[in-house]
């Protein structure tokens, strides 16, 4: 789905917790995250933390977006 | 008990003529015509009785009609195999092979299978649905191609187990059939496994298990000029939903999606307070429930819309369900999406994963 909403033009960044998957199907932007039930808050922590840890990579997300890339890139994530 | 076969030709090969008699309407005669003799002299404890003929362009533009007559002439008849072909390059004939098995399958669940070569869009088109035996690319090898059938043929009329794709010739439909090897240390995976790994590191020539499809990468996309300016539109595979889930979205193997309000949200409400949940089936929905921003973060993107990060968080979320979904429907859900981004006016996709 990233890559036909991609090749209508679009700048598009896959976040998702197999990156080796998304780069071998050919995801051109991607972020991780941290789980595949939780993407981007774990459970266990309190709600203050989930949502920083959100804050974080969704923020990387935006960059991404706004990012040049020569090839397929993984964005690094500090949290 | 001999077995009973019936064949499928176009006008060519039935020899009723060339070019000129392609709108040659579907007939059916008892025994056989042009290489349906060859095949029956092949076949097995097993016979052609009836050969069916029709003419390419009569196929190609009134398929169902021409599909529902030749279903007619086979009602009631005895049959244990259709073969049609084989079809060489040729693309008409190629793409009416596939039509009349699919639909001869379909209707009275026996085997089916034909014989085209690789470039004839025949393959790509019923490969999934029909055996397609690998052949050559013109009639000179019809030989060749019968024989490759006729073996083939023998082997599904006789219920003989099948070693696969690749050891019986037609073109890999996509299916893996579990099947398990001798209980000895040879076959055991790990052994399997360092036997390849040691031909890899002493260069020598190796086949892998799983063939990984080859990388189609897209052109990457302009970067956003200006973030701050920018409508952000949020896609997701996770499976989350509006509760009532409204668009019947399945939890597995997807074929619909959603696109739902989230104008003047603050954060997505959750399952228990009526607002969205998880309906997708590949993963402990628990999480999600509670706190459907983990996967559809709507809190953090308005948050930075807020901010002025970006411009517009835009008023529609977009899901569907990843998992066992094929690639072929969520490309098409996908582009199906994309008008919807060109009107409101989406810049950018964040796209979720689970």
């Amino acid at each position: 789905m990233v890559k036909t909403i991609e090749r209508a033009g679009f700048p598009i960044v896959h976040m998702c917790n197999l990156i080796p998957v998304a780069t071998t199907v050919g995801a051109n932007r991607m972020v991780p995250t941290i789980s595949i039930p939780y993407p981007l808050g774990n459970p266990e922590d309190a709600p203050e933390e989930q949502y920083k840890l959100r804050y974080h990579r969704v923020g990387v997300a935006l960059d991404a977006l706004a990012t040049e890339i020569e090839e397929q890139t993984v964005f690094p994530v500090k949290i | 008990m001999t077995k009973k076969v019936i064949c499928y030709l176009n006008q060519f090969f039935g020899g009723i003529g060339g070019e000129d008699t392609a709108d040659y309407e579907p007939s059916i005669q008892e025994g056989v015509a042009g290489p349906a003799a060859a095949i029956n002299e092949g076949l097995v404890d097993a016979e052609v009785t009836h050969t069916i003929i029709c003419g390419d362009n009569f196929m190609g533009s009134n398929t169902e009609d021409a599909i529902a007559r030749i279903l007619e002439m086979l009602e009631g008849k005895e049959m244990d195999l259709f073969i049609a072909g084989p079809a060489f390059q040729a693309g008409r004939y190629g793409v009416a092979c596939g039509n009349i098995c699919k639909a001869v399958k379909e209707k009275f669940g026996v085997e089916v299978m034909s014989s085209m070569h690789c470039e004839n869009p025949g393959v790509e088109m019923f490969k999934k649905d029909v055996y397609i035996m690998d052949g050559a690319n013109a009639a000179a090898r019809m030989r060749k191609d019968v024989k490759n059938m006729v073996a083939f043929a023998n082997k599904l009329l006789s219920g003989e187990a099948l070693m696969g794709a690749a050891a019986e010739g037609y073109f890999p439909r996509g299916c893996r059939k579990e099947v398990f090897l001798e209980d000895k240390h040879e076959n055991t995976a790990a052994y399997r496994g360092v036997q390849m790994l040691i031909k890899r590191i002493k260069g020598e020539p190796f086949q892998t298990e799983l063939v990984i499809p080859e990388k189609d990468l897209v052109p990457i996309a302009e970067p956003v000029a200006d973030l701050s300016k920018a409508r952000i539109a949020i896609v997701t595979t996770g499976g989350i939903v509006p509760v009532d889930n409204p668009d019947r979205i399945q939890s597995a193997s997807a074929t619909r999606w959603g696109r739902y309000n989230i104008a003047g949200l603050d954060k997505l409400p959750n399952r228990w307070d009526g607002g969205h949940k998880v309906i997708h089936a590949g993963y402990d929905p628990a999480a999600g429930d509670n706190d459907p921003n983990i996967t559809v973060p709507v809190d953090a993107l308005r948050q930075y819309e807020k901010e002025g990060k970006i411009g517009k968080l835009d008023d529609y979320y977009y899901t569907t369900v990843g998992t066992g979904t094929t690639e072929s429907e969520a490309t098409r859900m996908a582009s199906e999406m994309i008008p919807h981004f060109i009107e409101d006016g989406v810049d950018a996709v964040i796209m979720t994963s689970t």
